[in-house]
């Protein structure tokens, strides 16, 4: 096997009858992060969407290959059994189901007081395990209650969408903190086997985690690949239009 | 009881013997029989048949070890076959036994229900076979249940049972009563008249677990007159086939900051049509009152109500109702009422009817749950009752009789 773990091949996404992605193909190798800029409405939650497997996101063309394996086809119960999570911008109540309980859901037979105990006091949602999954959390609440969850699946790949948003500065270091332990940041390199995929509109996240490569995604395609700090320091500079500008140049060119 | 008394409730009951309910299929009362054979006294209830035992069971009704409850009534079609208690401080007793014990009982006898509601009030009157007794005495506390079964097991037979529940102040009363038939199939009718007094600073907790046939008809007629600072809890569980069933149980808080507290549970297999309310009129200054009803059809009618009337000063009420509709055929009707009679009063209410969303069991899947495992986790999530006010043990205890019930759900 090759040592590209992720691997997407002029993917095109279709919602509600509507071609969102046209084209987007990106690769990945194991204990990489990745980070996906670009302008609201530009495509990237839909990306994520399409890789977790989720059935109104629809694949018309392309593929998706990860671990060797091609999971196109596949339900996103598989996929995350085959070790793909995710972290929702804005995840729904589920009134009645307990945090505790998705907790203990994504340990997958490994679940122990304990260890759903010992996550919790990680992500300091100790009081929060016996509330019901997203209900009255707080834009911090909810991003540190997704990554607690997927500290307990533990994917090979991590879907991350807007880990800043809606977050305050005293939680923002938390969740840099947990990413970056989901992320095996601790790890030296070379031994790092888990990879992330972060969508940040702000680039704000840069600043706690790490990121090898970066994406800006314009209408529905990666307009550019490149350095995540270079790429955010143009869009700081000049803001999304130049990119924008800048794709339609060679666009045209091309 | 005064002859007199007693002659004006079979007049009331009389004259109201054709009087039609105000709610449910109307249930021709002269296709039901009246009598049934005498069952004998039973001592020691854990010697009843193995499978007697079990249905009594699946209706929260334990007799193999009694140490976990604070006495136990069984009545089985007309007869009363065992009465017993365990901790001080309670009575449990047939409530013909108690008629004859308590001159006074008759002042409670068809106080907080009217005889002539309807015709099935005024035939428990007119052909009363029995019920219970249970009162917990001025400041006792049980900590372990007192627990009462209603058990069908003739055929057509129409049970009419009137049954007294009494604390007195400053008790505290747990009550399981578990209600069940011994056929599958046969049609039965239970009539059960349930009435309630909670005095100045008592606190009960009424747990009610339905187990009938699809055959069986029920027409409970309950109320409870709550004195100040008096808590009445009701919790009721329908989750088995019922053909038809209809209630609409009233609590009264009369007294100053009184509370009643409503908690339901209910499932409707296809042929099942229910039709469930809960009523609180808060008329005392400060009262309160908070109604939870939880539906799912599968392909049954359900009519879910919630009424709430508050005619005192700083009251304050609240209703929710929550319906699920699992595959393509069944009803759910909500219906939430509120009733404010002057300012100051806070009655609020929210309802919601539907199907799982698709969304909720995406979200499940993508932590690595099947369909089927998120849609299951999402319907026991919806089912689960967090009561306040309910000793830990016996929340337990109903979580569990739900979650066997859950089984044939899925």
């Amino acid at each position: 096997m090759s040592d590209v773990a992720l691997s997407i091949e002029q993917l095109a996404v279709e919602v509600e009858g509507r071609e969102i992605l046209h084209n987007v193909s990106l690769q990945m190798k194991f204990g990489e992060t990745h980070v996906l800029f670009g302008p609201n409405g530009s495509g990237k939650t839909t990306l994520l969407m399409a890789i977790m497997g989720f059935p109104r996101y629809r694949i018309t063309r392309g593929k998706i290959v990860f671990q060797g394996k091609d999971v196109t086809g596949l339900p996103p119960d598989e996929r995350a059994r085959l070790g793909i999570g995710m972290s929702f911008q804005r995840p729904p109540v589920v009134r009645g189901v307990k945090t505790r309980d998705m907790v203990a859901a994504c340990l997958r037979g490994k679940e122990s007081e304990e260890r759903i105990g010992e996550l919790a006091e990680r992500a300091d949602l100790t009081d929060f395990l016996d509330r019901e999954i997203n209900y009255g959390f707080s834009g911090g609440e909810i991003k540190r209650s997704e990554l607690m969850q997927l500290l307990a699946q533990r994917p090979a790949l991590t879907l991350i969408d807007e880990p800043e948003s809606g977050v305050d500065l005293v939680n923002i270091s938390l969740i840099g903190e947990l990413l970056n332990n989901l992320l095996e940041k601790d790890c030296p390199i070379p031994d790092r086997k888990c990879m992330g995929l972060i969508i940040t509109h702000t680039g704000h996240i840069l600043d706690y985690v790490n990121a090898r490569t970066g994406y800006v995604m314009c209408d529905g395609v990666i307009g550019c690949e490149g350095d995540p700090h270079e790429i955010l320091a143009t869009i700081r500079e000049k803001g999304y239009e130049e990119c924008i500008a800048c794709f339609l140049r060679r666009d045209k060119g091309g | 009881m005064a002859d007199k008394k007693i002659a004006a409730n079979k007049d009331k009951a009389r004259a109201a013997a054709a009087k039609p309910a105000a709610l449910g299929e109307d249930i021709d009362l002269g296709t039901y029989v009246s009598s049934a054979e005498e069952q004998p006294y039973e001592a020691d209830p854990s010697r009843l048949p193995d499978k007697v035992k079990q249905q009594m069971l699946d209706a929260g009704v334990i007799l193999d070890d009694p140490s976990q409850r604070a006495g136990t009534f069984i009545q089985m079609d007309n007869a009363p076959v065992h009465s017993s208690i365990r901790e001080e401080g309670v009575e449990v007793l047939p409530v013909s036994q108690a008629l004859d014990k308590y001159d006074w009982l008759s002042d409670y006898w068809w106080r907080a229900v009217a005889v002539n509601t309807d015709k099935y009030t005024a035939n428990v009157e007119l052909n009363q076979h029995n019920g219970y007794f249970i009162r917990a005495l001025p400041g006792s506390k049980t900590v372990y249940p007192v627990q009462a079964c209603l058990y069908l097991t003739k055929a057509r037979l129409a049970q009419n049972v009137h049954n007294i529940i009494i604390a007195e102040e400053d008790s505290e009363l747990h009550i399981i009563t578990g209600c069940a038939t011994a056929s599958e199939e046969e049609a039965g009718l239970h009539l059960g008249v349930s009435e309630f007094y909670i005095k100045r600073g008592a606190r009960v907790t009424f747990t009610m677990i339905h187990n009938w046939n699809p055959e069986v008809a029920v027409r409970p007629r309950s109320a409870a007159i709550v004195e100040e600072d008096g808590l009445f809890l009701n919790n009721y569980v329908l989750m088995k086939p019922v053909r038809s069933l209809q209630t609409n149980p009233t609590v009264i808080c009369e007294g100053d900051n009184a509370a009643a507290r409503f908690n339901s549970v209910l499932v409707a297999d296809a042929g099942s049509s229910l039709d469930v309310g809960s009523r609180v009129i808060l008329n005392g200054r400060g009262t309160k009152t908070e109604i939870i009803s939880r539906a799912i059809t599968t392909g049954g009618y359900i009519v879910a109500r919630g009424y709430v009337e508050g005619n005192a000063p700083d009251v304050k009420g609240h209703l929710e109702c929550r319906g699920l509709i699992l595959g393509e055929q069944g009803v759910i009707y909500a219906v939430p009422e509120l009733k404010g009679t002057l300012a100051g009063i806070d009655l609020s209410h929210e309802a919601a009817v539907g199907k799982i969303a698709e969304e909720e069991v995406e979200y499940l899947m993508a932590r690595g749950l099947t369909r089927d495992e998120a849609t299951a986790t999402i319907v026991r999530g919806f089912l689960r009752v967090d009561i306040e006010g309910l000793p830990p043990a016996l929340g337990a205890e109903l979580q569990r009789a739900i979650e066997t019930s859950e089984q044939d759900l899925m």
